[in-house]
């Protein structure tokens, strides 16, 4: 089992590395916000990066397998209810519920 | 008091407003935060059981959630610290992982947060939830303290769950799974918004989904990083490509 020491040394050595990647970049990055390339990025970056995060979470959905009903279920539901009513907090709440109902009952294998 | 246009006749020209009082800013970013916190409360006391389930002290998912900001790779680190994996490997691993927060000062709107402490506190607590609410197009308007507000609610709601989690991890059901969907329902939601705003701009979508499946099947342990850069890359190339188009035409 780690140590305390080792532990919290752990957590310092992650933030210092995250809030380096989020920090520097301003520093660097700025100047080229009025650069009409970092304008083009920068609109189109928010969609792009949800996406990929998206994606991200669903990557080990075993898509062989009828487990993998679970979330994509719940993904039809998230998507169907957020397209048709637009509130995000239904639509997360909805999804969630789906996915933990049949991930703990219905697909438990 | 707003005076119609067709009555004074003058040009129209941006009117001054006085910024709204601290405590509305405040309660205007907490709803904003909702469907966020929604979804970070589940993974947060998802986070702190499996601390402790792990071995690790109950107080380690606090300073870990409060200090650490950022999900995705706190759950990894779990793993990392359990295994006791030297310090330098697990700096690679946090670099890899969040990396991709390198793209996010390209809209992070931290030009309206001011003041060194803000500008500070606002870059450390930069998760991915807080870029994705506050860079598009429905944030334009909000002023510097409603931005850091919504962050400190996000980093409120992930800190107190993940401490209620490692105290009442043992509570839960164990044959309760699937909670941790709610980052999943969470992405998609913000991902139909972000996709509402480009305004039928569909190249951009689907080079985000090719550039996330191509990562996927050929880069699976670096799947973030190479999809961010792969998306990077192909919006730059579309950018000169089409830029070259217009000017010649």
């Amino acid at each position: 089992m780690p140590d305390t020491r080792y532990a919290v040394a752990a957590v310092l050595v992650t933030a210092a590395v995250t809030w380096g990647l989020r920090a520097l970049p301003f520093a660097a990055l700025t100047p080229l916000r009025a650069s009409g390339t970092v304008r083009f990025l920068s609109t189109r970056m928010p969609a792009g990066v949800m996406l990929i995060l998206l994606v991200y979470c669903l990557r080990d959905v075993p898509v062989t397998h009828t487990r993998a009903l679970a979330p994509l279920t719940a993904l039809a539901v998230t998507v169907g209810l957020h397209l048709w009513r637009r509130n995000a907090l239904l639509s997360i709440l909805a999804g969630t519920a789906v996915h933990t109902l049949l991930a703990s009952l219905v697909f438990t294998g | 008091m707003e005076i119609p246009q067709a009555v004074t006749g003058a040009p129209p020209r941006p009117v001054p407003v006085p910024p709204p009082p601290r405590t509305s800013q405040a309660r205007a970013a907490f709803k904003d935060s909702a469907g966020a916190g929604l979804a970070f409360i589940p993974l947060g006391l998802a986070y702190g059981a499996l601390v402790t389930q792990s071995g690790l002290d109950w107080w380690w998912a606090g300073l870990s959630a409060l200090v650490a900001f950022g999900g995705s790779f706190e759950f990894l680190l779990i793993g990392l610290v359990t295994v006791c994996t030297p310090l330098a490997s697990i700096a690679v691993a946090a670099f890899m992982v969040n990396v991709r927060h390198v793209f996010y000062a390209l809209s992070f709107p931290l030009h309206r947060v001011t003041g060194r402490l803000g500008k500070t506190y606002s870059t450390f607590a930069l998760c991915d939830e807080a870029f994705a609410l506050t860079s598009g197009e429905r944030a334009r308007s909000w002023p510097g303290p409603r931005i850091l507000w919504l962050q400190f609610s996000l980093h409120l709601y992930w800190a107190a769950s993940s401490v209620a989690g490692a105290l009442l991890g043992s509570l839960i059901p164990a044959g309760v799974t699937g909670l941790d969907f709610a980052l999943t329902a969470m992405f998609t939601v913000l991902a139909l918004d972000a996709v509402r705003d480009l305004r039928g701009d569909l190249p951009t979508p689907v080079i985000a989904l090719l550039s996330a499946v191509v990562a996927r099947l050929l880069f699976p342990e670096e799947m973030l990083p190479v999809a961010f850069a792969l998306f990077t890359a192909a919006l730059l190339a579309r950018h000169f490509v089409t830029g070259r188009r217009a000017v010649r035409a």
